[in-house]
């Protein structure tokens, strides 16, 4: 612990804490100011993401010590390949719905930026902490700002939903403490290397606490990453909040998605306990089932928030299913998907709000009862030669495609290569299970469902013959929208780097030994 | 004896604070929360071993006997989730005094029932 490369691991922790709390002291009115000191901090947050993510991979595990205490006591963090992974995809979200927020949002109520900081807190602590328990209170630090942020802005519909959305998560958290205290009771300990260590060891007559402890933890897990049926908080809550807010929050649901994977595979992974996939079913029927409720709920939307929402439900139910088929060429495209998806949901929402800026209100309700009820009254429009498309519907056109082509998997944006990918190593297992086949059906139906969605209101919203409005849009805006999209693009040319990296992850994750080993090694 | 009034006591405090959580009132809500959260409290204790006239930290001269001490982990992890649970319900309280201003109901819907 000598050199500053070892502190990697803990900056993205400390970094926001330090920014938030210096953000505190800031007058509220100083807008400029704030802005300045939270962009500075994200870019830094930013380099050191990328800097986790290049020494994790080139280096391996990196167990950070708190207090150089030694491992089952102590309390450690731990970046390996997929930690950093989301830690780099939790920076760029925040920085994108950050900067999105200074044009104008971050005026809308007290603290945004502080709030937003202490979301990177509780997001990146979620990720690389090595201990149960911790992993309980960065939870509850990412839920706080979380509440906190789903209600920036007030106005009645936020705290309606927001009301929901808080009581939902803290009858969760309960479930967690009781899940976490069971694990406690059965193994004497909480760190997640030793716990899985321990999880073999177990006597007989435990085994059924210690599995009604892993359920538990499960379940206030799940209803984080929103699986069906403890989903139906998310989309009115996510249509609820402020735009960066929300693209922001596209990533809430994937910490629950990783706390799933991380435990279930310590905890019952292959070659530690005798509880082996103990879970595995419930994950695969329990992650169809919400890929179905998605791509119903994707068809019947009558706003675009809540087609962005339940694309975060399908995104969600095929990561659940594809953690549960429990292969690790499964898994490794499972995490590509993750990326890509979080990526384009998180520009939806932030698109969202430049599209409904520049139309009259109501018009996507249209988009669907029109349909419906025929558009018999429309007046043919007049043929018209060379109309002058304004530059900044042109470009809202273009991003909106792209993030229907992200989330419909179309190529050539990397949605369609995630997608692929998952087809083909489902398709080269060795027996293809009935599960799988409904798997790879839904995640076509997904697809169509959303090319059918997003071209149903593309069509209305750029091509409509009403009075065009021309769109308002500031750099600063469109920027952030820009930057998530040219990153999936560039995850499209660097497919080949990009999967090779999450197949490392993969496979590190499904031998959960070196993990172990690499925690628990006496300094 | 113990065991089975801490384990009544759990009991009680868990079923009636489920009860409250599907209430539609937002106080009743509250309340059911703040039940259970006591009741998760006591069973974590009760997760480290129930242990009477035990102390959870080592004292000087009386040597380290593992069985003489109470589990400090589980009492250190209750303080924890007492201070956690408690910032969250007051958290929740303000909400839930927005909600009754904006809405001009305290049905956890925002609005009544048809009934």
């Amino acid at each position: 612990m000598t050199s500053w490369a070892d502190h990697l691991a803990i900056v993205p922790v400390v970094l926001p804490l330090a920014t938030g709390a210096l953000l505190l002291l800031v007058d509220e009115q100083r807008h400029a100011l704030k802005g300045l000191i939270s962009l500075t901090s994200s870019t830094l947050l930013l380099a050191a993401s990328i800097g986790l993510v290049q020494s994790v991979d080139a280096a391996g595990t990196q167990v950070y010590r708190l207090g150089a205490w030694p491992a089952p006591f102590g309390i450690v963090l731990v970046a390996d390949r997929l930690s950093a992974v989301m830690v780099l995809l939790a920076a760029i979200l925040g920085t994108a719905g950050m900067t999105f927020a200074l044009a104008r949002w971050h005026r809308a109520g007290p603290r945004f930026h502080v709030l937003l900081q202490y979301l990177l807190v509780g997001l990146n602590g979620a990720f690389l902490t090595g201990d149960v328990f911790n992993l309980f209170v960065f939870f509850e630090l990412l839920l706080a700002a979380s509440y906190a942020l789903a209600l920036h802005g007030s106005g009645t519909r936020r705290v309606r939903a927001s009301l929901h959305y808080i009581i939902i998560n803290l009858a969760a958290s309960l479930l967690f403490l009781i899940g976490a205290s069971l694990l406690y009771a059965v193994a004497g300990t909480l760190n997640m290397a030793d716990l899985a260590q321990r999880a073999s060891a177990i006597a007989a007559a435990d085994r059924a606490l210690f599995e009604a402890g892993a359920a538990l933890l499960g379940v206030a897990f799940l209803v984080k990453a929103a699986m069906w049926p403890l989903c139906f908080w998310l989309p009115g809550t996510y249509a609820a909040a402020a735009a960066p807010v929300a693209a922001t929050f596209a990533i809430l649901s994937k910490v629950g998605v990783y706390a799933v994977l991380r435990t279930s595979l310590l905890l019952s992974g292959e070659d530690t306990s005798a509880s082996a996939g103990f879970a595995a079913a419930a994950l695969v029927y329990g992650g169809l089932a919400t890929l179905t409720f998605g791509v119903i709920g994707v068809l019947a939307s009558q706003h675009l928030t809540h087609v962005a929402g339940f694309s975060l439900l399908v995104s969600a139910g095929t990561l659940l299913a594809a953690i549960g088929a429990g292969h690790s060429a499964v898994t490794a495209a499972a995490l590509y998907y993750l990326v890509v998806s979080t990526l384009g949901v998180s520009a939806l929402y932030l698109l969202i709000e430049l599209v409904e800026r520049s139309r009259e209100p109501g018009a996507d309700v249209l988009a669907v009862t029109a349909e419906a009820f025929g558009d018999a009254d429309q007046p043919e429009p007049e043929e018209e030669v060379g109309i002058a498309i304004p530059a900044a519907t042109a470009i809202l056109g273009v991003s909106f495609a792209a993030c229907a082509l992200v989330l419909a998997g179309l190529p050539p944006l990397p949605g369609f290569l995630a997608k692929f990918s998952l087809l083909s190593a489902l398709l080269a297992e060795d027996t293809i299970a009935a599960s799988d086949w409904a798997m790879m059906l839904l995640l076509t139906l997904s697809g169509l469902a959303a090319t059918i969605a997003m071209g149903r209101a593309g069509v209305r919203i750029f091509w409509a013959p009403h009075e065009p409005i021309v769109a308002r849009v500031r750099l600063i805006e469109i920027a952030p929208v820009a930057l998530l999209l040219a990153l999936c693009i560039s995850l499209t040319l660097q497919a080949g780097t990009a999967m090779r990296y999450f197949h490392d992850a993969a496979q590190a994750l499904h031998a959960p030994r070196g993990y172990i080993e690499e925690v628990m090694r006496p300094r | 004896m113990n065991e089975v009034i801490v384990a009544l006591a759990i009991g009680v405090l868990t079923a009636s604070g489920t009860w409250l959580l599907l209430r539609p009132r937002t106080y009743q809500v509250v309340i059911g929360l703040s039940l259970l959260s006591y009741a998760v409290n006591l069973f974590i204790v009760a997760m480290g071993r129930l242990r009477v006239n035990a102390a959870p930290i080592v004292e000087a001269g009386r040597g380290v006997d593992p069985a003489a001490l109470a589990d400090p982990l589980p009492q250190a992890l209750v303080l924890t989730a007492i201070v956690i649970s408690f910032a969250m319900t007051s958290l929740l309280l303000v909400v839930l005094l927005a909600a009754r201003g904006l809405t001009g109901t305290d049905h956890v819907d925002g609005q009544e029932d048809d009934a």
